[in-house]
């Protein structure tokens, strides 16, 4: 059986003495995609920065393809191939998009042409400066400079969130190109469980730190009780 | 695709492209020559702007680029200075050697001082950089019979230039001296900030955590950057020791950290030629009203600095850059020069 890309087993982890996740662990294969799901402050975003090796291990593993990672440094782990799209966006304000796209430049299928293809609206405005931005176009470009690092596992945190409708429409395709049509992995946390829910092929739910549900996506947007107990949503056209 | 029309294929040909020299650098260069023909009566305070532009361009790779806020930087200056003095004191007075052992000095004295540095940010480096300043100047204080203590270093004799150009009175063979090291230094800061290194620098400047996010390595970046500019400072520091002949207490003095942060703001940090500017704008002010008032000069200085900063907030290149990249600016030189391509 192939290894799988992400790996983590019984992870307790929070910020110093701050248990914010208990008893993790889920799986991740090559190509896949996993829609994180639950109440705000339940600690899906705590988890991205878990993989990400931003806070404090105290229990359990990470491994990344077959290697564990647990204690590898941030930047470590995004060489080796872990992207992460934080909920700030957090883009270089002073950096141009340009520069904004370089800065994080690794060879790989994710240049700046094949960049400006998928989000054509930054390709527009490269001269700019990232504060010149609105905030649709600050989204695009912080995934847009997570996929220049050209890893094989993206973390988006929260990406449409804040965002116009018709901006929303346009990322979720985007996101929705890079799953399907060029196969990057994702864990996508969102609070648009619908969209995240039909890009995606896996779920899981957490509720206080642990994983209360977890079942395939398309399974999980048909179970209306689930998504009303643990996110408290009613999806259209649920069972 | 018109979206990715005129886009660069990558990052090298991007950082390439920022490299490209334009007319208006190549003009600047140029005009340092002037004061041999213009002002040759001051071609000492010319130098002294030279060697003060070099510091402060050691302050803007990491105060610019790198966010390293620094109220201390003269540590490395006057490092750099007392180990030339010292250096010719005790018979090597040759000054090419003697700039490059000065400049390996203070470079690895902010090599040591880099583990502290990059660790902090903020508040924190502004009391470090400010309290390891005052270490320095005490110790060279304390330090007398190396140093010469509050006396000076005496007996600093630094030999011709390649054996052939002694150094004057009227500062013809400083300022040629401290020109040529300010632009040969300058292009490898040039090179280095228009560098994928440069460009992980600024990114860090704008948000260390973010960067480890894209795998750069914020505290190995900034500690390269710290000691390549403790050793600029420091090769700074050992020109006006060579060519003054003399090194005083006062290379490490706080004063002279203070002035070159006010001249790297006034002339527009992150710009590398914003220490130039500030530097000839700086001194030149400083010259001509110690002229009108020996006692009260700094009022004017402190005026002008409140002007710069109350309508020019990133310094005078920083003002001129935002009118150059306005849109009446863009289409006023459009309609200027109808036959140049429109974008």
């Amino acid at each position: 059986m192939a290894e799988p890309l992400l790996a983590l087993k019984d992870i307790r982890a929070g910020y110093g003495d701050a248990v914010v996740l208990d008893g993790i662990s889920l799986e991740l294969n090559d190509r896949g995609s996993l829609a994180l799901l639950g109440r705000n402050g339940v600690g899906k975003s705590t988890l991205l920065l878990t993989i990400m090796g931003f806070t404090t291990v105290s229990r359990g593993t990470i491994h990344w393809m077959g290697k564990d990672v647990t204690r590898v440094a941030p930047h470590k782990r995004a060489r080796a191939g872990i992207g992460w799209v934080a909920q700030e966006r957090e883009i270089f304000a002073n950096l141009t998009v340009e520069e904004n796209l370089t800065v994080a430049a690794r060879p790989g299928r994710w240049d700046i042409a094949a960049i400006y293809e998928l989000f054509p609206r930054i390709g527009e405005r490269r001269r700019n400066k990232g504060n010149q931005l609105s905030g649709g176009e600050q989204q695009m470009l912080a995934i847009a400079r997570a996929l220049m690092t050209n890893p094989e596992l993206l973390l988006l945190d929260e990406p449409l969130e804040g965002l116009a409708p018709i901006i929303v429409e346009e990322l979720t395709r985007s996101i929705g190109r890079m799953i399907l049509d060029e196969g990057t992995s994702v864990i996508l946390v969102e609070q648009h469980a619908e969209i995240a829910l039909t890009l995606t092929e896996q779920a899981v739910v957490i509720e206080r730190g642990r994983i209360v549900h977890r079942s395939g996506s398309k399974e999980l947007l048909a179970d209306q009780e689930t998504l009303d107990r643990y996110i408290g949503m009613k999806v259209e056209g649920a069972a | 695709m018109t979206s990715t029309d005129g886009a660069l294929a990558g990052p090298q040909q991007y950082l390439r492209a920022q490299q490209r020299w334009r007319a208006i650098e190549i003009v600047f260069w140029l005009s340092l020559l002037l004061p041999f023909v213009v002002t040759p009566n001051y071609l000492v305070l010319a130098s002294q702007v030279a060697i003060t532009a070099l510091f402060a361009l050691s302050l803007d790779l990491i105060l610019g680029y790198a966010g390293i806020v620094s109220l201390g930087h003269a540590a490395f200056f006057g490092f750099g200075a007392y180990t030339a003095g010292i250096l010719s004191k005790h018979g090597w007075g040759e000054p090419l050697t003697g700039l490059l052992i000065s400049g390996f000095a203070a470079g690895l004295l902010g090599y040591l001082m880099s583990f502290i540095i990059a660790r902090f940010r903020h508040l924190a480096l502004i009391m470090i950089t400010l309290g390891f300043g005052f270490l320095l100047l005490e110790l060279a204080n304390s330090l007398g019979w190396l140093t010469g203590g509050a006396d000076g270093l005496q007996g600093v004799k630094t030999w011709p230039l390649l054996g052939m150009f002694k150094f004057d009175l009227w500062g013809v063979t400083s300022y040629w001296y401290s020109l040529i090291v300010l632009f040969i230094l300058f292009l490898v800061c040039r090179r280095l900030i228009n560098s994928p290194f440069g460009l992980s620098l600024r990114g860090i400047r704008e948000n260390a955590v973010r960067m480890r996010a894209v795998g750069a390595e914020s505290r190995a970046h900034l500690q390269k950057i710290y000691t390549i500019s403790a050793a600029i400072a420091g090769i700074a520091g050992a020109l006006l020791t060579q060519t003054t002949d003399t090194v005083s207490l006062g290379v490490l003095n706080f004063e002279r950290s203070a002035d070159v942060l006010v001249i790297l703001i006034l002339g527009g940090a992150g710009r590398l030629y914003g220490g130039i500017i500030g530097a000839i704008i700086f001194l030149v002010a400083r010259d001509q009203f110690s002229g009108i008032n020996p006692q009260y000069w700094y009022f004017p200085i402190g005026v002008l600095l409140v002007v710069v900063v109350l309508f020019l907030p990133n310094g005078i290149l920083g003002g001129l850059a935002q009118i150059v990249e306005s849109e009446r600016w863009q289409r006023w030189t459009a309609n200027l020069t109808p036959w140049r391509k429109k974008p």
